[in-house]
């Protein structure tokens, strides 16, 4: 079996190990550095639920071997947080709308329209629609993720949003 | 869109659930992310052959490889552990989980491999050398009803799983009283709910404790039980872990199968094994592909539309075995009529085995299908009569003062008020201008049509339709169970007997916890109890949770209240009845400045068992276990019983159009009528609401199991089974109305199916209004670009 | 869903990618995006001993525009080609054809010379280079050569690349500016992203009259490999395209259409819609040719 080095920047450390040819980027995550936020949900490339930022972009970790990945900076859905105590604004949005049920595709639809709102801070909802097409959803019908987003990127253009809702109800 | 109800403090407000923050965060924790030191893998040989005879397996190649440790056969595994549980009475089919002598559909495992990585058990499944000898096989579940078919069992002695023909009222009577009738054929095609995460297990045996520990993606009734008997255990050596998220389920997530294997495989082995589904195992062996129906029906009706009669057929093909999934021709006797009047019913469900993938139960338990056989039929007689679609239905359907509404096959509707629901539907569509657009459409060449639905979703699950179907099953139980206490620190905590996926049981016990203990429902930790320390649970099914589940958490929390109360009232000598219980606090009602806090409750209770009434327990801890607030009883001889206790109500309206030559349908409009009583987290509900629309979008547009003549399943992979994208799913109007029902503790009833069950209707219907003008009809789900470009040739070619 | 064992190399050039090509002996296979052959790969439907990734290497990525050609290296991925102003100018039919292609996700790894590589009779961006002419360049250790596009696509997945040949890059020949030129490219896929169930590709020029001095067409997804229309060109060619000659190439894109079906479509089904997407492909072109100034 053939092993190479690869390090690589994860969230922002630097990770290095010996990896088979054959393993995925996916599997790399999830069992040699035990990312698991990351899942596998189709490993053929279509639905969208292993997506991660690959030096900027948004790629699906499956098709692509982690040996490819030497040098690459990414991020995954653990890497979105200013800290382990927070979560950033499109987190925030996603839980303030209920944009998700099981949770199993929400970390690629996460950086799926994290990617989004870094090259579009004002994206049609037509916008949105085109970014998380790739990423299949069987609980949502995308409704709320769509409008999820909306609100993370009114709030993030720091639009006069009033102050969340829950806040008043004490949420 | 609703006004929040009167007389809650936390139920049915905007309140974030509790559970999306981890899941947000990256935190959740599904089976696939739980390692354990010394894990091994499982990868498995499939059958490539839709009926055949296992001549001879040869593993020694594979046994070769390094890091393999082990080749697991069919025969070895049905000597050591009984048959997978069946919901019919068919002792002579027998259902393993590795294929033993025979194979019945392409995909059976037949041999299961173990090593120290997935990968390396892919290498050695590949080397594992199985011979064959093909059998006849038979695919077309009407060529499977021959009886010259090819068995699927030969044991069995032919391939009707269970056949019967029921008779509630006086069909016969009223088909010869009324002045017209139709027959159709609705036919729908085999999908499933296909959750993004597969089917996973990993289980681990303890020589030491003689006890199994299993982590599984599973939503199924009495899970713990059938795997401790599959595996020859007693109940207690088997441990269900249901703290780990489920990554979507809707019915489907019933691997007994696979949790048998994996846990011989774990004793066999002293490591543990895990199995976690690939996608390709996943939808040819998973057995988790949904129902496949073929209904002919005929409808009796006067020259007013009103409809008083309906006889129904249903062939339902299971696939190679039966599991707990022919039942789902069982569950539609509840709401046989749908939202209608109709007077007697003949109906005749007929569970068939071909050589398939087997079927599973699949969100609404073959509710779903029925819903969409029987608006085909109101929507055929408002043509054949040249009634609008709308107007016969607001005569077909159930008034708001006929309830509690008895329909012929024994159950009871609780509550409805569907002309509302459809009148606001209509509103909110703006039925007017939806005509004028679909019209001004057709002028201009396109083909447009306006759909319309209005379907039931029983909830709050019994298991009725088992004692129906199967008369050695005298299940009538079907309760839910919670825990709730109080430690010495006064949090609240409480705790549930099944996993979740999805559906948000976290936030629906601690706002029901909360309203009744009146304490903020975010400070309240909710937990999932293990199969060893859990009380009875019948697993989320059945859209039960909101009132099984709510109702046995509000119930716990009732009794600490009485208590809580009752320690005040011992203490301020007051009697109970005279003492006010506030946020937690209990006062005098004569005296409000004789008041004992929540920490001095809490305390007393704890700690000072001399401040304490006489006879009472220490500490605050309380459970509850609910039964179906209908209760249970056995069918009468001619299989009538009452079936869910509740009944939600929804009306869809959508928009449509289709390319006259490619045969697409766009959804350009959707709006749906919801009543399903008092929301707990209207979030939720809405949520799972659009999901169970899109998922309805799939299984009437795009998603289909479809098999070639030879057996080969040709849409196994997510290349060739579309599920629908953001793209594919419009944006979605629900409008809210609110019927409380009467049976259950705050007036709620399920929703879980929510939008699934009238989405297929509804589009089927808009699809046929747009083909109208052709002269065309399709009553086939999915209504693919195939079905639908070759059906649209038919008319250009005649040209 | 795990590949069977390979060796992985990074080659730093073209010299070293050849001569570990020549090596692999058809065992060895070339990674560029990885979007078509990870799936491949992943269900074992392809097994090589070893895989070449050409990602890094320099002289495979760009865009270069010259008097007469844009040329677009092999492994340039398809969201930069997509993004960029010489394709968005000089070749608007591969613009458009781009964005057809997966999605974001996929575009952002899959490269132009992997689509053509691969084969894939239902991509897109073969179907615009047959209808442009485009020359591929090839390089192995015996040296180097140049295939026309029409000589490219032999079967589904199959081409004329032989096991030890490597795709370099892509040349588009411009069109010289003889009048006001347009394209269109028209797509039926049963989801947005969906591979084409058919796809037509068509760039043509009018003179100040209105009238067709030049036309070429191309359909893809219904057949083995992705076809040029030459009846349809012949017939449309030299005149005005209105209604009668939209209609005139529905009929001969059908009548001359080998096509094939599938559980997604019928091939019957296939003719029919390769029919009308070319007349509107056809006419998309028109339109955008009419926009030009004069």
């Amino acid at each position: 079996m053939s092993q190479h080095p690869v390090t690589l920047t994860v969230n922002g450390e630097t990770r290095s190990a010996d990896v088979p040819a054959r393993l995925t980027l996916v599997d790399f995550l999830r069992e040699t550095l035990n990312l698991t936020g990351t899942h596998a949900g189709c490993e053929h490339g279509v639905c969208g639920a292993c997506t991660v930022l690959m030096d900027g972009e948004p790629v699906r970790s499956c098709l692509l071997f982690a040996v490819q990945a030497d040098g690459a900076q990414i991020v995954t859905v653990e890497g979105l947080a200013p800290d382990a105590e927070g979560l950033s604004v499109l987190q925030d949005s996603f839980c303030e709308v209920h944009a998700l049920q099981c949770g199993f595709c929400t970390p690629g639809m996460l950086i799926a329209a994290h990617a989004l709102l870094t090259r579009n801070p004002d994206p049609s909802d037509a916008d949105i629609r085109e970014a998380i097409g790739g990423n299949l959803c069987r609980c949502t019908g995308y409704k709320q993720i769509v409008e999820a987003v909306a609100l993370a990127a009114r709030r993030l253009r720091g639009a006069n949003e009033p102050a969340p809702r829950e806040r008043s109800h004490g949420g | 869109m609703a006004a929040e109800p009167q007389g809650f403090r936390y139920i049915g407000r905007k309140r974030r659930p509790k559970e999306d923050r981890r899941f947000v965060a990256g935190s959740g924790r599904y089976v696939a992310d739980i390692i354990l030191p010394g894990m091994l893998h499982v990868a498995l040989v499939a059958s490539p052959h839709p009926a055949a005879r296992i001549v001879a397996i040869d593993a020694t190649a594979a046994l070769k490889l390094p890091r393999v440790k082990a080749v697991l056969t069919g025969e070895e595994l049905a000597g050591a552990v009984e048959p997978v549980f069946t919901g019919l009475d068919l002792p002579k089919m027998k259902r393993n989980p590795l294929a033993q002598a025979v194979v019945r559909y392409v995909g059976e495992w037949v041999v299961a491999v173990v090593a120290e990585t997935r990968a390396l058990a892919e290498d050695a499944a590949e080397l594992v050398q199985v011979d064959y000898a093909p059998l006849p096989h038979v695919i077309d579940p009407e060529a499977a009803l021959e009886p010259d078919a090819p068995p699927v069992h030969a044991d069995h002695g032919s391939n009707v799983f269970y056949r019967r023909r029921f008779v509630w009222g006086p069909v016969e009577s009223d088909f010869a009283a009324s002045s017209h009738r139709i027959a159709y054929r609705a036919r729908w095609h085999r999908s499933a709910t296909v959750p993004i995460e597969t089917f996973g297990v990993m289980a681990r045996w303890s020589a030491a404790a003689q006890l199994l520990d299993v982590w599984a993606s599973i939503q199924m009734p009495k899970y713990p039980e059938n795997l401790a008997r599959a595996l020859r255990l007693p109940g207690n050596a088997v441990r269900v872990h249901f703290d780990v998220d489920v990554g979507g389920s809707y019915g489907v997530k019933r691997g007994l199968k696979h949790s048998i294997l994996v846990g011989y495989l774990a004793r066999k082995l002293g490591a543990p094994v895990r199995l976690i589904e690939d996608r390709l195992d996943n939808m040819r062996g998973g057995d988790a592909h949904g129902p496949d129906r073929i209904f002919d029906i005929e409808m009796a009706f006067d020259g007013d539309g009103v409809v008083r009669a309906m006889k129904m057929r249903a062939i339902d093909d299971v696939g190679a075995y039966a599991g707990r999934a022919p039942l789902q021709l069982g569950k539609p006797v509840g709401a046989i009529v749908g939202p209608y009047r109709i007077k007697s019913v003949a109906y005749e469900p007929i569970s068939v085995s071909t050589n398939k993938t087997p079927e599973e139960a699949v969100r609404g338990f073959g509710q779903s299908p029925t819903n969409f056989a029987i608006e085909t039929g109101m929507d055929l007689i408002g043509r054949k009569l040249g009634i609008d679609r709308i107007e016969l239905r607001r005569r077909n359907l159930i008034r708001r003062e006929e309830f509690p509404y008895a329909i012929p096959s024994g159950s009871t509707y609780d509550s409805g008020d569907y002309h509302a629901v459809l009148d606001k539907v209509l509103a909110a569509a703006d039925w007017n201008a939806l005509v004028q657009r679909r019209d001004a459409a057709r002028a201009a060449g396109r083909l447009a049509g306006i759909g319309v639905s209005c379907c039931l979703e029983p909830s709050g699950g019994n298991s009725a339709f088992e004692p129906l179907l199967n008369a050695k099953n005298e299940t009538t139980t079907w309760m839910e169970g919670c825990q709730v206490k109080i430690d010495l620190t006064g949090a609240v905590i409480a705790a549930m007997a099944t996993s979740s996926s999805g559906q948000g049981h976290e936030t629906l016990v601690a706002t029901v916890v909360g309203e009744i203990l009146e304490r903020d429902p975010d400070t309240i930790r909710v937990v999932h109890a293990d199969s060893l320390g859990a009380l009875p649970s019948n697993s989320p099914v059945g859209s039960r949770m909101a009132i099984m589940l709510g109702g046995a958490a509000a119930g716990a929390a009732k009794k600490l209240r009485t208590q809580l109360v009752a320690i005040a009232a011992h203490n301020l000598g007051v009697a109970p009845e005279a003492c006010v219980y506030a946020e937690g606090a209990a006062s005098s009602a004569a005296d409000p400045t004789k008041r004992l806090s929540w920490a001095q409750l809490v305390e007393i209770a704890h700690r000072k068992f001399h401040l304490m009434p006489p006879g009472m327990e220490p500490g605050l801890q309380a459970s509850h276990v609910w039964e179906v607030p209908t209760g249970g009883s056995l069918p009468t001889p001619d299989g009538r019983v009452q079936m869910y206790p509740c009944y939600a109500f929804e009306a869809h309206v959508v928009y449509a159009e289709i390319d006259r030559i490619t045969g697409q349908v766009a959804l350009r409009a959707y709006f749906v009528g919801h009543d399903c009583g008092v929301m707990i987290n209207p979030d939720i509900v809405h949520g799972m609401t659009y999901g169970g629309i899109a998922h309805g979008i799939g299984a009437a547009l795009y998603e289909r199991f479809q098999y070639d003549d030879n057996g080969q399943l040709l849409s196994g992979s997510f290349m060739d089974y579309l599920i629908p994208s953001s793209h594919e799913v419009p944006d979605i109007t629900i409008v809210d109305h609110c019927t409380p029902s009467p049976l259950t503790t705050f007036g709620q009833k399920g929703s879980g199916e929510a939008g699934y069950l009238g989405a297929p209707a509804a589009i089927a219907s808009a699809v046929n209004d747009a083909l109208a003008p052709l002269g065309l009809h399709i009553a086939a789900l999915p209504m693919t670009v195939a079905a639908l470009g070759d059906l649209l040739a038919t008319k250009a070619d005649a040209k | 869903m795990k590949a069977v064992d390979f060796d992985y190399q990074r080659p730093a050039g073209l010299s070293e990618t050849c001569a570990l090509l020549a090596e692999g002996g058809g065992e060895a296979k070339i990674i560029a995006g990885g979007q078509t052959l990870v799936p491949l790969l992943v269900m074992r439907l392809a097994r090589p001993a070893l895989l070449i990734d050409i990602n890094r290497i320099a002289e495979l990525q760009g865009i270069a525009e010259s008097g007469d050609a844009v040329e677009i290296r092999a492994c340039t991925s398809q969201a930069r080609a997509l993004a960029d102003r010489v394709v968005r100018r000089r070749l608007p039919l591969l613009a458009k054809a781009l964005s057809f292609v997966g999605h974001a996700q996929t575009r952002n790894r899959g490269t132009i010379g992997g689509s053509l590589a691969n084969a894939d009779p239902a991509a897109e961006i073969g179907l615009a280079a047959l209808a442009l002419d485009a020359e591929l360049s090839s390089r192995s250790a015996r040296g180097a050569r140049t295939i026309a596009i029409g000589q490219f696509f032999v079967s589904p997945l199959v081409t004329a690349l032989a096991a030890e040949e490597c795709l370099t890059a892509v040349r588009f020949p411009a069109w010289r500016a003889d009048g006001r030129i347009g394209s269109g490219f028209q797509e039926t896929s049963i989801r947005r992203s969906d591979f084409a169930l058919v796809a037509a590709a068509a760039q043509l020029a009018l003179d100040k009259s209105g009238v067709c001095t030049r036309i070429a067409i191309s359909l893809g997804g219904a057949g083995a490999t992705p076809v040029r229309l030459t009846a349809v060109e012949q017939a449309l060619v030299g005149g005005k395209l209105g209604d009668g000659a939209l209609a005139t190439a529905e009929k001969l894109a059908q009548d001359n259409l080998d096509a094939s079906g599938d559980i997604h479509a019928s091939a019957a089904h296939r003719r029919r819609i390769a029919g009308a997407l070319v007349a509107r492909a056809v006419a998309e072109a028109r339109d955008a040719a009419l926009a030009e100034p004069a």
